[in-house]
């Protein structure tokens, strides 16, 4: 993995690394993937992916209203909110 | 008194011997005295334990007791949101964050009059295997402070081992409960996938999860399972399976039980110590009257890169909502959204975090989700049905929890691929959402504990539990403590 692929998948991610920690990380990346190569040792044509463990779907419910909001107990935690909204920087000019 | 079981505890509580406040104020003294050294606590809640304790007492007094788990002090994972004390994940994203709710697992325990002495220190967002990657430094292990106590529920473990508490909660992704039960002396157990909700638990990887116990034996990890186990409809993974009494059957006779012995398991990267602790082991439950039997996992090998691909996908996706917007850390002075999103996650999440959240957007990032992601979650398949096939053959499965005891602080922490293949017999366990312990099985010559796992398939928590008890009505492994008593500070 180079540099350069390290800070694209940093902004996929939206994590801000200097070229320092973009050096690092990718060596380390790379060590894990060497790692990860091993599943190529495997032959798994024609094998379903499992996605849970129990091979569990997704249960439903009742289409009724059973919970109750709690706004400003639960922007009690908020960095910053006023008038029920979440404060964040200025997106559309 | 802090390491009478749960039982001996209620009985107590029930005969008048100590009332729930001086039991809270005991087990309070304990942390006082001994957290500096271990750091095994990040938050204790002495006001909130202290009422709680009292309205067990008066609950007492009135004949109104919960049952057995009235008044015996817990501690709590800090990854448990806990409804007015804080819940930081053993994170700096998280370090002030107050949740609104409380998770179904602390829910429960509270309805039963268990006491909240704190929250524990962890491996940050549960990504680690030795507690050393946590934002408030790291925990240490009671038995020698120079090692770790495993990862990522270090805390609980040392916690329970040193006698913080009677038990306490943790979660499990690839072995998180059971190695450092394993490093720390202590019983640890992970139920199957979907068998404790994960309200309110926050998430690392969604199809690996699992909340569980750690107690100083089966006997008491069976009430605390009792506490918690059970379908929760406000977590969609919650598994309607009925569930047991699972201290109903504890002494239950071994005598016609098959336990496997895994073939693979016992290679050059296994400490010969204990190697040594699960043969003897084996030869214990054969005293008892179950029959051994040598198996084969043939899938084995495969299971580190496969666990990791799945986990470290699965939280890239989880940790996404860490973004400085509705909770958590927010970076100073944002210039853009774009800033505030990337300055809080690169402030709030340590190296390991990093790591793991940037192979796992790799793994499923355009033109890779196939050879990584899908890939993994065939060979999830494979290795499910592996044991499937095993559990054909035998009732459970017996293994080394871990390759080696405890490491030293330090020893891996910049390793992330040697720590990772040190998961090799817990993570699949994962994978296949299966339910197994690690219980103390021995020492290694150096007097680290060393632990044995017992696997079982989907739901057979109670029969774990009967064959761990019957393991420990012979041994004595778990009724070891370590000694404290070097770095206790005794307060005047």
């Amino acid at each position: 993995m180079e540099i350069s692929e390290v800070q694209k998948i940093a902004h996929l991610a939206r994590l801000s690394l200097s070229d320092d920690d973009a050096t690092r990380y990718a060596g380390e990346l790379n060590n894990i993937l060497e790692l990860v190569e091993r599943m190529n040792a495997r032959d798994t044509d024609g094998i379903r992916p499992m996605s849970n463990p129990l091979d569990a779907t997704q249960g439903l419910r009742a289409d009724e209203v059973t919970e109750t909001i709690d706004r400003e107990l639960f922007q009690s935690s908020a960095p910053l909110a006023e008038g029920g909204l979440y404060l964040v920087p200025k997106v559309i000019d | 008194m802090h390491n009478r079981t749960i039982a001996s505890l209620a009985t107590g509580l029930q005969t008048g011997e100590f009332s729930a406040t001086e039991l809270c104020r005991h087990f309070l003294a304990r942390i006082d005295a001994c957290n500096d050294t271990l750091n095994c606590v990040i938050t204790t809640t002495a006001e909130g334990a202290l009422e709680a304790a009292q309205a067990s007492d008066d609950r007492r007094a009135n004949n109104a007791a919960l049952g057995e788990l009235d008044g015996i002090p817990l501690l709590h994972k800090d990854v448990f949101c806990t409804a007015g004390v804080r819940t930081t994940c053993g994170s700096k994203m998280l370090a002030n964050f107050v949740s609104p709710y409380d998770a179904t697992v602390v829910e429960r325990l509270h309805q039963r009059g268990a006491v909240m002495l704190g929250k524990t220190n962890m491996d940050e967002f549960a990504m680690g295997s030795t507690n050393e990657h946590s934002y408030f430094g790291p925990a240490r292990n009671p038995w020698n402070t120079e090692h770790v106590p495993g990862g990522s529920s270090g805390g609980s473990a040392s916690a329970v081992a040193a006698g913080f508490a009677a038990f306490a909660t943790g979660t499990d992704t690839g072995g998180s409960i059971r190695q450092p039960a394993a490093f720390c002396g202590v019983t640890g157990l992970k139920p199957t996938y979907g068998r404790v909700s994960r309200y309110g638990m926050v998430a690392f990887a969604s199809s690996l999860d699992q909340g569980g116990v750690f107690a100083r034996s089966a006997a008491d990890v069976a009430p605390a399972l009792n506490a918690i186990a059970g379908f929760d409809p406000r977590d969609s993974s919650s598994s309607q399976h009925p569930t047991d009494d699972y201290a109903a059957n504890l002494a239950q006779d071994l005598r016609g039980l098959r336990i496997g012995v895994v073939r693979e398991h016992f290679s050059d990267g296994l400490d010969s110590e204990v190697a040594d602790c699960v043969h003897a082991a084996a030869a214990t439950l054969r005293e008892a009257g179950a029959t051994l039997v040598n198996i084969s996992l043939n899938e084995t090998a495969l299971t580190v890169p496969t666990y990791y691909v799945i986990a470290l996908a699965e939280a890239s996706s989880n940790l996404s909502r860490f973004d400085g917007a509705r909770y958590g850390h927010r970076a100073d002075n944002p210039q853009s959204l774009e800033d505030m999103y990337e300055r809080s996650r690169s402030e709030g999440f340590g190296d390991e975090v990093k790591r793991r959240i940037m192979l796992g957007t790799y793994a499923l990032s355009a033109g890779y989700y196939d050879a990584y992601y899908g890939k993994a979650q065939q060979l999830r398949r494979l290795i499910t049905e592996d044991f499937a096939r095993a559990f054909t053959d035998v009732d459970l499965i017996l293994a080394p929890t871990t390759p080696a005891p405890a490491f030293r602080l330090g020893e891996l922490v910049d390793d992330p691929v040697n720590m990772y293949l040190s998961d090799i017999y817990t993570c699949a366990i994962n994978l296949a959402g299966l339910p197994a312990l690690s219980m103390p099985a021995g020492q290694s010559a150096s007097g680290l504990p060393i632990g044995a796992q017992l696997i079982g398939a989907h739901f057979q928590e109670s029969r774990l539990l009967n064959v761990a008890h019957a393991f420990q009505c012979r041994t004595q492994h778990h009724l070891a403590a370590p000694d404290t008593g070097a770095y206790a500070e005794i307060s005047r």
